[in-house]
């Protein structure tokens, strides 16, 4: 076969990121289980046997099925009200995953128009942005939204709110950094020549260049989106019964560790596997995106 | 060092006056009525209401109420709790040891592992012993650690009987005044045998669950600081004059690797002092992150104001006094800043 001498064309950027995020086994591993968690909570009503609330009284606490007493109705077995796990645990999937997401998408729009406005700004309104910040990222992140939820009820969407408070300076931070970094470049200097008006500059010129680390902390912060959130539903201050969520699943479990560990082991176990692969995820796409921030 | 000192100072009182203002205004939000919120009073007299109103300065402008909110807490008045009739900062300062005994540990546990895990995947990057670490690291860094906390729980104490579910020691075996607060401590002071170990039975688990995410933390923090040194010339040059590999990776990298590791030790440790809340609820630890849920639980809004304001004060002061060691560490930033 002939040597082609034409150079081929440079790959699309989308095509150049797959390449780079595939080198990283882990991340695909982490990708392909957030995937599979994903599908599984957008898919949640065909796919759970049973109806996450319905109570089976003549079944409680019934151990998996695989073990001695287990019935192979239940496949997870059941928990204190007779609720079926594994039908929990896969619409717990879908609470999760959409306070995690409702976070970021919240945490992103809030922090790129705080974040751009403070870098064009200056002045006294940037530093006043910075200091609520501060301020919010001198209250311990726990303590704050557990704050924020005595004010508001505890609720789902309340925990969405809570939780966005909580990491919202991360982005806003992030969004700011980088855009005074590009502000001070030469071809936003050349757009601003050119006649671009403020708006047009900062969306369409800076930010786009801003993206890639906002990408990373956008993944990472659904993992602790999710952590955060079980944490409060474990303290009774999130979702609200009997909504299927990890965290307060895990909270009615106490009281069954000695006799029904199984209870308490699954909703944590679904916690941990969706939080490391998106966490695994999470560092591939820094790592693909950003070469300046990779973990050597 | 000493205009830094000011300066970082400074920088610290507007968000302490902020503080004050959101928990003043906190307890404002809380929905129902502001004296049944504040006294726990309910069907009172509207007279009676009138002289509280009148007591509490609830008739006055809101401003002179703020004012007299930050008269009060720069005088040490952090307000009333409603179930237990005494000062907030009272009860305050006899649970903080208990919270900061915790924390100290746990700090201890992670740094005492996590360094030394971080600086040996590094020095066997790429290698099995590395990747079962760091993959070890980003478990512990996920891990939900309320239900870690129980899952040590059902092994250690149910299963193995190795350690007690609750409290900081059996209080029906050993009973002393406390001296410090410290259990450790007292538990020694009081002479009485068995004593000490008890407590550190009592408190090994509330570490490690305490401990886990720090330690994850500072396992990655130092390995990929010390691959980022190994990778300089002056190692080289050390390899190079034929020191042990021993003396180049412990004195020559570890040195100068550490430095952003204690960045994140200080970060983490004011983040401890308050995530001390779930693992304080899972082991029925008397600090102040138990005591501040219980508060919600009671509807005990002053002690939740004053709790939150002592607690953010603490890590405020915590951040400041690491600031202030890494300006020591690193005379460049002082300079810089």
């Amino acid at each position: 076969m002939a040597v082609e001498s034409v150079a081929a064309p440079p790959p699309s950027e989308l095509l150049a990121f797959w390449r780079a995020f595939r080198e990283n086994r882990g991340a695909v591993i982490g990708l392909s289980i957030v995937v599979f968690i994903a599908l599984v909570a957008i898919f949640a009503d065909f796919i759970a046997p049973h109806d996450p609330i319905e109570q089976f009284r003549d079944f409680t606490k019934r151990p998996p099925a695989w073990t001695e007493k287990g019935d192979w109705q239940f496949l997870l077995g059941t928990d204190a009200l007779g609720r079926d796990m594994l039908s929990r645990l896969i619409h717990g999937a879908r609470v999760s995953l959409f306070i995690g997401l409702m976070v970021m998408l919240v945490s992103i729009v809030v922090g790129v128009a705080l974040g751009l406005s403070a870098a064009w700004f200056g002045g006294l309104y940037d530093v006043a942005v910075l200091r609520v910040m501060d301020l919010i990222m001198s209250i311990p992140s726990l303590v704050l939204a557990i704050l924020i939820m005595a004010i508001l009820s505890p609720s789902l969407t309340n925990t969405i709110i809570a939780v966005t408070v909580v990491y919202l300076p991360r982005y806003v931070r992030l969004v700011r950094a980088s855009a005074l970094a590009e502000l001070s470049k030469d071809y936003v200097t050349a757009a601003k020549v050119a006649g671009v008006g403020p708006f047009r500059l900062m969306m369409r010129t800076v930010l786009p260049n801003c993206m890639a680390p906002l990408i990373v902390q956008a993944a990472l912060g659904v993992s602790d989106a999710i952590l955060e959130a079980a944490g409060l539903g474990f303290l009774g201050l999130g979702a609200q019964p009997p909504t299927p969520e990890w965290g307060s699943m895990l909270a009615d479990s106490r009281d069954l560790i000695v006799s029904h560990p199984h209870v308490m082991a699954f909703p944590g176990l679904a916690i941990l596997i969706t939080v490391v692969a998106i966490n695994l995820m999470g560092d591939g796409l820094r790592d693909a995106l950003d070469p300046k921030l990779k973990r050597s | 060092m000493f205009r830094f000192l000011l300066k970082r100072l400074a920088l610290t009182l507007p968000t302490f006056l902020a503080l004050m203002l959101v928990t003043f205004l906190m307890i404002r939000l809380v929905p129902g009525d502001p004296i049944e919120v504040r006294r726990g009073e309910r069907g009172i007299t509207p007279e009676r209401l009138e002289q509280l109103r009148h007591e509490m300065g609830l008739d006055q402008p809101v401003l002179k109420q703020f004012l007299d909110y930050v008269w009060g807490i720069l005088n040490g008045d952090f307000g009333v709790s409603i179930v237990s009739r005494t000062p907030i900062l009272d009860e305050f300062i006899k649970l903080f040891p208990a919270t900061l005994e915790l924390t100290i540990c746990a700090m201890t546990f992670a740094i005492a592992l996590g360094i030394p895990a971080g600086v040996y995947a590094a020095t066997r990057r790429g290698g099995v012993a590395d990747q079962t670490l760091m993959g070890l690291a980003l478990t512990g860094y996920s891990m939900p650690i309320f239900w870690w906390g129980l899952l040590l729980i059902l092994v250690m104490s149910n299963t193995l009987g190795l350690t007690p579910v609750s409290g900081r020691i059996d209080l029906i075996k050993y009973y002393f005044q406390p001296v410090t607060g410290f259990m450790l401590i007292d538990s020694v002071l009081s002479g009485q045998k068995g004593a000490f170990l008890d407590a550190v039975r009592h408190l090994i688990l509330p570490m490690i669950v305490l401990g886990t995410v720090p330690l994850a933390v500072i396992a990655r923090m130092t390995r990929s600081s010390m691959l980022e040194i190994l990778g300089e010339d002056y190692v080289r040059t050390a390899r190079a004059k034929g020191l042990s590999a021993a003396r180049v990776v412990g004195v020559h990298a570890l040195r100068n690797a550490l430095i952003p590791v204690v960045t994140v030790i200080g970060l983490q440790t004011g983040t401890l002092l308050a995530g001390a809340v779930l693992t304080e609820t899972i082991f029925s630890w008397p600090g102040v992150g138990k005591w501040l849920i219980e508060s919600i639980g009671r509807r005990d809004y002053p002690a939740l104001q004053g709790g939150i304001m002592l607690i953010s004060t603490m890590v405020i002061l915590v951040n400041l006094a690491v600031d202030l060691l890494y300006g020591l560490i690193n005379p460049r930033i002082c300079h810089g800043g």
